[in-house]
């Protein structure tokens, strides 16, 4: 078993602190994930919990028992990085080995090659077990290293955008291939990533990380449909969500700058606020209530965003398919009216009322 | 006005191909990207039309005058890096100014082109500022401005977002689209990113291994890939590809899979035992009456909606596209469908699309 829970930590460098009473946990078999933008504090929090690095204030617990006095080797963690970090000379075999070939873990030759074997195998890199790892490719060394790091067993994986420098080809091959090893292996894994799309598609929980602190916590399925605060809302979907600047009058919500309109939701409703609209919930519809001039088209194959622009505001709506309008063409639109988000002057998600 | 024109350009490096000999027209106006993965030969053909790399074999012509040994600075074209390649000692006005200034062009006329890219690339208020201090997606939008300034003939643009972050690749794609819409201005743009591509080409040059395989429309590419490399670089995830036996009318996939070939395949199908079956992950659609089933290996969240990933056996994994609501675990299985008017077939040998029997526009799934 390994749970994992991070209490209150702080960590401050010279001239910054780059963490501020950090506090989170996640279960045996679970896949955590913290998103944020580059310097929020993701990577000290993970060089944290490995021991690569002390904390100022707060605590981690393994399996409830605290390990911030141990070593890193004590803490049985398993570090993948950005960066391969093989040993180029040897063969995949020997890499992959070389975990187990530690003298104080006095692992027998035959018990060494039924775990490197299996690992292989299920990170379809069997075929490349002689090979030197300097002569493979990119995908292939990180399949190697993730390899690696599965051998030992560890109570916990910790990956540092293992991803990053990759392809957008192999990314997504890995990212698949990772999720569903993660599942059958049943191992905990604490992930890195400044990519959205990563978090989304792989995370059990997700952390989003700001400036050192946790804005917000939760499924994948959260994080999306119930952004936090515009910051969150924000750095989840692609296009971007649209944030309209509206008020409320004579029972409507009027967006600002346009002559967009939807009923008043059971909130506490200030009265100036953002209305946050996916652009995937912004579609054109021949009976819908709002007109639109099309400013652009930008065709990616399985859908279209299209740039509409409504009084002076340009909203960005994503529809299925290669879209038939035109630039420059008047279409009528409608919003999805289920999915409106409403956020405060300080930028924090308006609570429903009775909450 | 440009129209560029490439007859059979080529450019070797002892007897290694960085680019094999090519034949292509950019007509005047048209948005044409040069599009394929690190290595494949783009950028040297970019910087074969700018004059910065020469040519080892073909000929180049600018408005049917041939420019194969003019100078770069001869040829009246803009070029726009992925750094931005900007004076840091000089603000952005004299950033702007600059090559017009070069040209010994009158104070009035720079003020005038200046104010004209300064308007329409919304960075007036940055004027004073030292590139170094403006973040990266306003130091393209100068850089952009410096090359719009001089009205050159056409523009040349090498991955010019690739050093952004996701967020402003996004905003700054809308702009240049937004920019070309405006001028009009010839423009070739290199890119290893199969979504600027499609946003952006008016036409897109998909380019591997030294060689073009495809020229064609973003519509074309996606739905009518000339081949397997084509339809597994375009889209996210990319075209699904199975490999198949054909018999009796169908194709036969791994896990005893049968498919009954769609309508106008069976001809050009004859007399193939194998084929590659090819479908878009939205082609597929999760049904309990589906001809084709499969376990589930990995469901992901992509924000608007799901994308499985089923295996139908031997680690013959397709992915289907489908909504927020289908959500099955690890293991389950599923059966599914693909619309038959999306289903393409390929050469398992030669890798080449396999024409379809008199396909009717209109009827091809979009």
């Amino acid at each position: 078993m390994s749970r994992v829970d991070v209490q209150n930590l702080t960590k401050r460098f010279p001239t910054v602190t780059a963490l501020q009473s950090v506090s989170f946990s996640f279960a045996h078999g679970e896949f955590f994930v913290l998103l944020g933008p580059t310097g929020a504090g993701k990577t000290t929090t993970l060089r944290l919990i490995a021991g690569l690095e002390r904390q100022d204030e707060g605590s981690i617990l393994l399996d409830g028992e605290p390990i911030d006095a141990r070593t890193p080797a004590e803490r049985d963690v398993a570090f993948v990085f950005q960066q391969y970090s093989l040993y180029p000379t040897m063969t995949v075999y020997d890499n992959l080995a070389f975990p187990l070939r530690s003298p104080l873990r006095k692992t027998p030759e035959s018990v060494i090659t039924t775990t490197v074997n299996e690992a292989a195998e299920k990170l379809r890199i069997t075929h490349l077990l002689n090979r030197k790892t300097a002569q493979l490719s990119g995908g292939e060394m990180q399949r190697v290293a993730i390899g690696r790091a599965i051998v030992r067993a560890p109570r916990l994986f910790l990956m540092d955008e293992p991803l990053s420098n990759l392809d957008a080809k192999l990314r997504e091959a890995l990212r698949v291939e990772l999720k569903h090893l993660q599942k059958t292996q049943g191992s905990t894994t604490l992930f890195v990533t400044h990519d959205q799309i990563e978090a989304l598609t792989m995370a059990d929980r997700i952390a989003v990380v700001n400036e050192g602190r946790i804005v917000q916590q939760g499924t994948p399925d959260d994080i999306y449909d119930r952004p936090d605060t515009t910051f969150v809302a924000q750095l989840v979907g692609t296009p971007k969500i649209n944030l309209l600047p509206a008020n409320r009058r004579d029972g409507s919500v009027l967006v600002r700058g346009s002559a967009i309109s939807v009923p008043v939701p059971r909130l506490a409703l200030t009265d100036s606020f953002l209305l946050g609209v996916r652009p995937e919930d912004i579609r054109p519809d021949p009976a819908g209530s709002f007109h639109g001039t099309v400013m652009l088209i930008e065709p990616l194959g399985v859908e279209t965003i299209l740039h509409l622009r409504s009084g002076e505001l340009t909203l960005l709506s994503l529809v299925p398919g290669m879209a038939r309008e035109r630039v420059g063409e008047e279409i009528r639109f409608s919003i999805v009216q289920e999915k409106l988000h409403f956020f405060g002057p300080d930028n924090r998600r308006i609570a429903e009322q009775g909450h | 006005m440009a129209t560029i024109q490439l007859s059979g350009v080529e450019k070797k490096f002892g007897e290694l191909h960085a680019v094999k000999p090519l034949d292509l027209t950019i007509n005047d106006g048209e948005f044409v990207v040069l599009l394929g993965p690190s290595g494949c030969g783009k950028t040297t053909t970019l910087r074969m039309i700018s004059g910065l790399e020469t040519v080892t074999g073909g000929r180049v012509f600018l408005n049917g005058e041939e420019i194969t040994w003019k100078h770069p600075s001869q040829r009246d074209m803009a070029f726009v890096f992925q750094f931005y390649a900007l004076y840091s000692h000089l603000s952005v006005r004299q950033n702007i100014a600059f090559p017009l200034q070069a040209q010994g062009q009158k104070r009035d006329i720079v003020d005038k082109r200046l104010k004209e890219v300064v308007d329409i690339l919304h960075i007036g208020h940055l004027l004073s500022a030292r590139p170094g201090k403006l973040s990266g997606g306003d130091q393209q939008r100068v850089a952009l401005a410096r090359a719009l300034v001089r009205h050159p003939a056409a523009f040349l643009m090498d991955e010019p977002l690739g050093a952004l972050d996701a967020e402003m690749r996004e905003s700054m794609r809308a702009e240049i689209k937004n920019l070309h819409i405006a001028q009009h201005a010839t423009t070739v743009y290199v890119t290893h990113d199969q979504v600027e591509a499609m946003a952006l080409g008016d036409r897109i040059v998909v380019m591997s291994k030294a060689e073009v395989q495809q020229v064609g429309t973003p519509i074309e590419v996606y739905y009518d890939p000339a081949n397997l490399f084509v339809a597994r670089f375009i889209g996210s995830p990319g075209m699904n590809l199975v490999a198949s036996r054909i018999a009796g009318g169908a194709a036969e996939m791994p896990g005893g899979n049968r498919y009954p070939l769609p309508a106008g395949w069976a001809k050009p199908l004859g007399g193939r035992a194998e084929a590659v079956l090819g479908f878009r992950p939205e082609a597929a659609r999760v049904s309990p009456d589906g001809a084709l089933a499969g376990e589930v290996y990995a469901t992901d969240m992509h924000g608007g909606y799901t994308v499985l990933h089923v295996n139908m056996a031997e680690n013959e994994i397709v992915h289907i596209r489908s909504d927020r609501q289908t959500s099955y675990p690890m293991g389950t299985r599923v059966r599914f469908d693909i619309d038959p008017k999306a289903v393409r077939f390929f050469d398992p040998k030669s890798e080449l699309a396999v024409r379809r029997e008199a396909p009717v526009r209109g009827e091809v799934a979009r």
